[in-house]
């Protein structure tokens, strides 16, 4: 079976008073279909610049080289009327911050159908049923009604599933997930975590799955790529990654963390 | 879109009076409007050192500058601008053009200076102790704030003035100016420091046993700084404007002492046949407010960059 | 919750009507020169002045005199007794000392002008303003952002009165376009009634004009920094979409609550442009009343004002909760 995402030596550079700055150098990883793929890194480690890059999200003046192909597809240096098609349909992203990612002004079964009415072009009426149903699977309750109310009258966990119902909406091939639980308290954290899994496992999509935090990415990543300065510094499969660290700074990640065996520790892996 | 890149690699020094001062002195904007600002004060304070080089006092007739028999006209072309009289006179009297240009400088800073410390002061003590004591105190602060803001100002400043005695013009104006205007730095102050009250460096210096003065002057006050600074520079224009505009509309410094806004008054009826007279002071006022307006943008921007970092 | 919120509103905004009145009322009590005297011009005895003071209620106490005039508003009031009985109906707020027109039919007759004024320019500085802003905005850093904001700033520091003497003679007197603003009803000649505001219009409308624009672009470029507009292109709207629904409302609501406020302070009359261009509005009439110290009419001037941007507070209030879902009413 072919990769899904294949990611070959992406360098992104921005222009800066003092010259060009590299945040992502040569990075190479692949996500396969049914996978979960997680990018580990403390801030300006460039993980959210590389999922950026794939989104075709950068801000303006950023440079890119390497490549990033989609189902084959080469996604660098594609036309943005290209890249919009996918975008919301064959890859979505989730965001760190649910209550500044959704538009305060609408109600959040708008925001829903507003993606679903962008790739699909189907009547409003059918996009709110889509909607709602999206809102239904993640797991909010009484979702009909829920869905005229505004992003502000929700809890952040809300809000978070609210996220992932408008990333889902059109089923995509790929969704990045970019430190989806950081702004939560722990107990929605777990929540979340779980509905994410589950989701993605019954749609069969593949993850990236952005984090600071190892803890987070051990019950769930298949694969991890550990970044630190734009560098991949480590790149393996999660158990060889948690067995057997190569890399210094991977090792130091790992010790800083409580041990996932440890009986302290339940807020995740419970 | 770049801006942001930079301030996420490249994180510029913290806020500094000497940052700020090295950030607008390569802004070219800021540069010009500066020296512009100079030279208006430089011929403020030395209007008399002005008249006294021409040989022309603000309130000297000159017969000879102008053409009885076409109305009272300067003589020459543009006003009457030429090495006598180096920005020309004023129809009907000859009164030098320049020398009242800079004695009116002098009023319309003094005033629009005095009027800025003013409102400053009443700003900066009434919005802390609102923001500092709560309470009651907070309640009638705000209830005065709220009814000021809802005045319809210009026209009741203008009510005030005109219904006043003559008396020291300057000072009431300053006054008017000052009490209409505080209420706008107080809602900011009061703000400002209700977050700062309850910042942890405040509280442990409460818990350590600062007195409140301490607490103000050593923890509040220079916190307050960056804001203060940007409200007041921005808020200089405008004081010159209004005294500008309070003088045209007949209540704000009685002639002869001359002021940009009442000369300009007087230019109203000569404008189709003498431009010159309203040009020259309404290019003197549009000038300084542009300058003062430029100048305070740019020093909010550098101190939001400073913020931002 | 809705009544009981408009009914808290209407009482404080009456309460400071009452002051405003008040506070007027009281400095032209303690401050100001003897209107008697000046009614009675040069031609004065003491006996005539003693008499004009009876009738206008003069020497009477402050607060019967204040009472008097408020009951005057609600109820109407009388002047002067016996044969020189004047009634004055309800909304009565005087005579002028000046002409002993009512003040109510000056300010009823006058309002129509500030208002087609206020309105025309309003019209003009939103069009302009917000589209130079957004222009801006979207090209933000290009040479089109710093020759607009560069003009925005210049714009704002000409006081109007000197544009509008500018524009007087650059158009009126040495090109001709345009002849001298005259007072000309719509109904008689709409060519010359629009030539005739035209300039007023551009001379009221210029500054706010600059300052929206400047509101607009600030206001536009922090919205499209919010992490929002990032989600809306990353669901892979259409940039117009993304612009059109995303960023604009969250731009310009703001703009709303400001555009209320200016507008309604212009609808209390524009002084200084009405009385460069001699628009007989409530603007005018108040500069001409200041000069004479006429001061019934300086009164209902200020009262007028005062009630226009009190209400225009409510409206906009009312407004704002309606445009943005994060503001709800709530009774204090």
């Amino acid at each position: 079976m072919s990769e899904l995402l294949i990611v070959e030596d992406l360098t992104v550079t921005f222009p800066t008073t003092r010259g060009p700055v590299d945040v992502v150098k040569g990075v190479s990883f692949t996500v396969g279909r049914d996978d979960t793929v997680g990018i580990v890194g403390e801030s300006g480690s460039g993980k959210s610049m590389t999922s950026l890059a794939i989104m075709g999200l950068l801000p303006r003046g950023a440079r890119t080289s390497g490549s990033i192909r989609l189902d084959g597809a080469e996604l660098l240096g594609a036309a943005d009327r290209d890249l919009r098609r996918l975008r919301g349909d064959r890859m979505s992203m989730i965001f760190q911050d649910p209550l500044s990612s959704l538009n305060p002004y609408y109600p959040v079964g708008l925001q829903i159908e507003e993606v679903y009415r962008a790739h699909r072009g189907r009547s409003r009426r059918a996009a709110r049923e889509v909607a709602i149903a999206a809102l239904e699977q993640v797991g909010l309750p009484d979702a009909g009604r829920r869905a005229d109310h505004y992003p502000h009258q929700f809890s952040g966990g809300q809000r978070q599933r609210i996220m992932i119902a408008m990333a889902l909406v059109c089923s995509p091939a790929l969704l990045i997930a970019d430190e989806p639980t950081t702004a939560l308290d722990v107990t929605v954290q777990a929540q979340i975590l779980r509905l994410l899994a589950d989701l993605r496992r019954q749609s069969g999509t593949g993850m990236i799955f952005i984090t600071h935090d190892l803890a987070v990415i051990s019950s769930i990543a298949t694969r991890v790529l550990v970044m630190r300065r734009g560098e991949q510094v480590e790149y393996g499969t999660a158990e060889q990654v948690f067995a057997e660290p190569r890399h210094d700074y991977t090792r130091m990640l790992l010790e800083s963390i409580p041990r996932i065996d440890d009986p302290t520790n339940d807020g995740v892996s419970a | 879109m770049t801006v942001v890149a930079q301030a996420e690699v490249a994180a510029p020094p913290a806020t500094s009076g000497r940052r700020i001062a090295g950030v607008l002195l390569h802004d070219k904007g800021a540069v010009i409007s500066a020296a512009f600002l100079a030279l208006i004060v430089l011929m403020a304070i030395c209007a008399p050192l002005i008249s006294a080089i021409t040989g022309h006092g603000p309130n000297d007739f000159d017969p000879a500058a102008i053409d009885t028999d076409l109305g009272g006209l300067p003589r020459g072309a543009l006003g009457g601008i030429g090495a006598e009289h180096l920005l020309g006179v004023e129809p009907q009297n000859g009164r030098d053009i320049l020398a009242r240009v800079a004695y009116g400088a002098r009023l319309s800073l003094l005033i629009a200076a005095a009027a800025t410390v003013v409102t400053t002061l009443l700003g900066v003590v009434l919005g802390m102790l609102a923001g500092f004591y709560r309470g009651w105190v907070d309640q009638v602060i705000c209830r005065v704030m709220d009814f000021l803001m809802a005045f319809p100002a210009l026209i009741f400043m203008i009510a005030i003035l005109s219904s006043l005695p003559q008396g020291n013009r300057p000072v009431l104006l300053v006054a008017v100016i000052s009490g209409f205007g505080w209420p706008y730095l107080a809602r900011v102050v009061r703000g400002q420091t209700m977050t700062l009250v309850n910042r942890e460096f405040v509280e442990a210096a409460r818990a350590s046993g600062a007195s409140t003065g301490a607490l103000v002057f050593k923890e509040i006050l220079p916190n307050l700084r960056g804001s203060l600074i940007v409200m007041t520079t921005l808020a200089v224009p405008g004081y010159v404007g209004t005294e500008a505009g309070l003088s045209f509309l007949g209540v704000g410094v009685t002639p002869p002492t001359p002021s940009w806004g009442q000369m300009i008054a007087a230019s109203v009826g000569w404008y189709a046949v003498d431009p010159m007279y309203f040009v020259i002071p309404g290019a003197f006022l549009f000038a300084t407010v542009l300058s003062l307006t430029v100048l305070g943008d740019r020093l909010r921007a550098a101190l939001d960059a400073g913020d931002a970092s | 919750m809705m009544a009981r919120y408009l009914a808290g509103r209407l009482a404080g905004m009456v309460l400071i009507l009452f002051l405003v009145c008040l506070f007027t009322f009281l400095i032209f009590f303690t401050l100001s020169p003897d209107p008697a005297v000046l009614i009675c011009g040069k031609t004065c005895t003491p006996d005539r002045i003693d008499q004009i003071r009876g009738v206008l209620g003069l020497d009477q106490p402050f607060l019967t005199q204040f009472f008097g005039f408020l009951g005057g508003i609600f109820a109407g009031r009388d002047y002067g007794q016996g044969a020189n009985l004047v009634h004055c109906a309800a909304p009565c707020l005087g005579y002028s000392f000046q002409t002993n027109q009512s003040v109510w039919d000056m300010v009823v007759e006058r309002l129509p002008v500030s208002a087609t004024l206020a309105i025309g320019a309003a019209v003009l500085w939103l069009l302009f303003g917000i589209a130079a802003g957004l222009l801006s905005a979207v090209k933000e850093g290009t040479w089109w952002d710093r020759a607009g904001m560069g003009l925005a700033l210049g714009g704002s520091s000409i006081p109007n009165y000197v544009l509008a003497l500018a524009l007087q003679y650059v158009l009126v007197v040495q090109l001709q376009v345009l002849p001298f603003p005259q007072a000309v009803a719509f109904g008689d000649d709409p060519v010359l009634w629009f030539e005739s505001y035209l300039m007023p219009w551009i001379v009221l409308a210029a500054g706010y004009a600059c300052l929206y624009a400047r509101l607009t672009r600030a206001n536009v470029i922090d919205t499209l920094a919010e992490n929002f507009m990032r989600t809306a292109r990353a669901k892979g709207l259409s940039p117009v979409l993304t612009m059109r629904r995303h960023a604009l409302r969250p731009a310009l609501t703001p703009i709303t609550t400001i555009f209320g406020m200016d507008f309604a302070a212009l609808l209390g009359g524009a002084l200084i442009t009405e009385k460069v261009f001699g628009l007989n509005g409530v603007g005018k009439m108040a500069a001409d009343s200041i000069a004479k110290n006429d001061q019934p009419v300086i009164m209902a001037v200020t009262l007028l004002a005062a009630f226009f941007v009190v209400v225009g507070n409510l409206v906009v209030d009312l407004v704002y909760t309606a445009l943005d879902p994060r503001v709800r009413i709530t009774a204090k």
